[in-house]
């Protein structure tokens, strides 16, 4: 599979201001930007037309304290017009108040810490997480995204002497591929080159985002 | 800037050489602030005076613009590293002219997290603040701490994690304490952009610090009541 068709949203919209729902569709799913094309591809293979899809901004990963009250206004905002909503979100950075405020509201997430997780399968990642500490992962979207989500925001682009301040103890980057694409190869191995890391490639599909969706 | 804006830091009184170091940790130069400080030990000034009126003066300017929305991390690590400069010069003068020292500190990222910029910060900001400060580095396990507080009988100890995956090893860390009796003999400060102060309550530290000017301001204010209590 190559880039994804143009009738996929644009990846800076996702970024910067998220996706408004279709209104079509009895469940709502409210997700991180970051995995809008993935769940949108998901939708389409499988023929989910019982789910639509709502997306906030991909950058509130970069301030995760945002996350949490995001997706409480987004529960309440779109709750009456849906019979049920399931967040799209792990942990995420949110130190277990997103998991809290999604019990309080009455509606399931996504389990595990982070989409590099659940992408890779918990359980799986669990297991190899104490001997990778020093990796960095990328997935296609954070591939695709790597100037807009860690090169400008870290400074990097302006400052290029802080790099190993912020990845001075990382010694791998694992691009972690949901689809078989060449070129987001390369630019995966091109982004581990400029952060000073070496370059491994491991594909996931989709993982456990596939397996929580189906059972929707 | 053109030749004739330029700045001759030395040509400069001690009050406009100190608000222009404020400007230049500011803008993250750390060569202007390297030679600010060499200026000001030629004028005689104290190191501790340096540290805590220029350098430490110029970085709270920088953690209120941080905290404020106005400056990001990546400033933020520029002035910090502008101010590293500046301390390695002052540190080892510091120490022979026997600046005050305020408490002690061991601190270090817990097992499995290898994030340290958050740590590296509030250790420099301690310091600057007056704190010896042991940095035990990255991915520590309880039995690093343990034997650090053992050996180095600090008054603090900082915990830091960025990973929701690792910092829960925090009450892992504070439990071995409780079991072995020695909960009390230190002031336990937690930190890491996860974290929040309902985390820091749960698994029995006495703060959550959001930043490094905070850890500075809570460490110095358990050190009062610390000397209040020894006092009463």
């Amino acid at each position: 599979m190559t880039e994804p068709s143009t009738s996929l949203p644009d990846l800076d919209q996702l970024t910067e201001s998220g996706l408004r729902p279709k209104g079509a569709g009895s469940i709502l799913l409210i997700a991180c930007g970051a995995l809008a094309r993935e769940i949108l591809d998901l939708k389409q293979a499988n023929g989910w037309t019982h789910m639509d899809l709502t997306c906030l901004p991909a950058k509130y990963h970069l301030y995760p304290e945002k996350i949490t009250a995001a997706v409480r206004e987004s529960v309440a905002k779109h709750r009456d017009r849906y019979d049920s909503i399931f967040v799209v979100y792990a942990d995420c950075g949110t130190g277990g108040l997103l998991q809290a405020a999604c019990a309080e509201m009455g509606v399931e997430m996504v389990a595990g810490p982070h989409c590099y997780s659940f992408f890779e399968g918990n359980d799986r990642f669990a297991q190899h997480s104490e001997t990778e500490i020093t990796t960095f992962y990328l997935t296609d979207f954070l591939v695709r995204q790597f100037e807009a989500f860690i090169i400008k925001p870290m400074g990097l682009d302006r400052h290029p002497q802080l790099r190993d301040m912020y990845f001075g103890n990382y010694e791998k980057l694992v691009y972690q591929a949901q689809t078989d694409d060449p070129a987001l190869t390369e630019k995966a191995r091109a982004a581990a080159d400029r952060l000073g890391l070496e370059f491994e490639r491991r594909f996931t599909g989709y993982g456990d985002l596939a397996t929580h969706l189906k059972d929707l | 800037m053109s030749d004739e804006d330029e700045i001759i830091l030395s040509e400069l009184d001690d009050e406009e050489l100190v608000q222009q170091m404020f400007d230049d940790l500011y803008d993250g130069l750390k060569e202007e602030i390297e030679e600010g400080v060499n200026i000001l030990l030629e004028r005689n000034w104290e190191p501790y005076d340096i540290l805590t009126k220029a350098l430490v003066g110029g970085m709270t300017i920088v953690g209120a613009d941080f905290r404020d929305g106005i400056l990001f991390v990546p400033e933020v690590l520029l002035a910090a590293n502008a101010m590293k400069g500046g301390m390695a010069i002052l540190k080892p003068l510091l120490a022979e002219t026997g600046a005050p020292r305020v408490g002690k500190m061991v601190i270090g990222t817990v097992k499995g997290d290898i994030h340290d910029i958050g740590k590296n910060l509030v250790g420099m900001m301690m310091e600057g603040a007056g704190f010896e400060v042991v940095d035990l580095g990255i991915n520590n396990a309880v039995e690093a701490y343990m034997e650090a507080l053992e050996t180095e009988g600090p008054d603090i100890l900082g915990m830091s994690a960025l990973l929701t995956t690792t910092m829960p090893y925090m009450k892992v860390v504070i439990d071995t304490l409780v079991e072995q009796g020695k909960r009390d003999d230190y002031i336990v400060l937690v930190g890491g952009a996860p974290l929040n102060e309902e985390f820091g309550k749960a698994i029995g530290a006495d703060a959550y610090c959001r930043d490094a000017a905070v850890a500075v301001e809570t460490a110095k204010d358990f050190m009062g009541r610390k000397h209040n209590r020894a006092n009463a």
